[in-house]
């Protein structure tokens, strides 16, 4: 009950940010076509790995890795490498900075379409 | 120049669209075998042959039980093949959602048929079978691609259907279900969904 309230209340604090915000002012880390589309699959699977990621986005070893690498300097996702046998796992998952940033970036996108709408 | 604001509105639509899809795809179990289907689908026509109306026998009964296990090896065969295929894990969230969607419909099905066998009600399984597989199908399709929960209601349909039918079209009615459905809906799957 309280942790509902509370997010709630991020919510509402989120979407008064967000009114002031002008169109430049979009997160441009976010904004990045295939780091959307990474934060948008992790916000939905607590995890997901390399390969996951790659068949569902549809791109490159080498353009993922550059990537989801800008993502972790931000911390906005989480990177965990183990071993399956001999095989390395690479799993990611998004954190809390980088689920707000997501929410925020969402609620930027409703403004834009509604002050549009006027 | 700042940008003219018709057109940040349609980027800002386009984005929101491809995070939708993303998020949708990125949810989805996306291992519903369609040739799979197909393949139950044939092996279920065969044992409404084999089977024919429903009577009073365990012979009935014992064919079509036959016949859940072929199709219980069959899709599982069938899944872990596409799931490798398509490079799915099978052990990952989505599927873990929607095998627990899936599975409690089925069980209650298997719980269900030896009541119906120990009233006498042989003549009436169609319908439970029918509709608890096809309950199985729409929830666990709740968590796959759209035609998925869509068979599901098929299903139901032609359960509901059986419940208030004559007896003796019994397995015809299995035939154009457990058949007919898995096969239509099978090979629209495998040409829509790769495989």
């Amino acid at each position: 009950m309280a942790r509902a309230a509370a997010r709630k209340s991020e919510i509402r604090s989120l979407k008064s940010e967000v009114k002031n915000l002008k169109p430049l002012d979009l997160d441009r880390l976010i904004h990045e076509r295939l780091r959307l589309g990474i934060v948008s699959a992790l916000a939905v699977n607590e995890r997901l790995t390399f390969n996951d990621l790659k068949r569902l986005l549809r791109t490159t070893d080498g353009n993922l890795s550059v990537h989801a690498r800008k993502l972790e300097e931000a911390e906005y996702i989480a990177c965990d490498k183990s071993f399956e046998g001999r095989i390395p796992r690479t799993e990611y998952r998004i954190t809390a900075a980088g689920r707000k940033a997501f929410e925020k970036y969402l609620a930027h996108m409703e403004a834009i379409i509604k002050a549009a709408k006027g | 120049m700042p940008a003219r604001p018709e057109a940040i509105h349609a980027h800002a639509i386009e984005n929101l669209r491809y995070i939708r899809e993303t998020m949708e795809r990125a949810g989805a179990f996306t291992a519903v075998p369609g040739w799979g289907g197909v393949l139950m689908g044939v092996s279920a026509l065969a044992a409404a042959v084999i089977s024919g109306p429903p009577d009073d026998t365990t012979r009935w009964v014992a064919v079509w039980l036959i016949d859940a296990v072929v199709a219980v090896v069959i899709a599982l065969a069938a899944t872990a093949w596409k799931a490798r295929i398509s490079g799915v894990s099978l052990f990952g969230v989505p599927a873990l959602r929607f095998a627990l969607a899936f599975a409690p419909p089925l069980v209650a099905g298997m719980v269900l048929t030896p009541v119906f066998v120990m009233m006498g009600l042989m003549a009436r399984l169609p319908g439970c079978w029918l509709l608890n597989y096809g309950t199985a199908v729409a929830t666990g399709g709740a968590f796959s691609v759209r035609i998925v929960p869509i068979m599901g209601l098929c299903f139901m349909t032609l359960g509901v259907v059986a419940f208030g039918a004559p007896a003796a079209w019994g397995h015809w009615l299995m035939a154009a279900g457990f058949g007919g459905l898995h096969i239509a809906f099978g090979l629209i799957i495998a040409r829509r969904y790769g495989g």
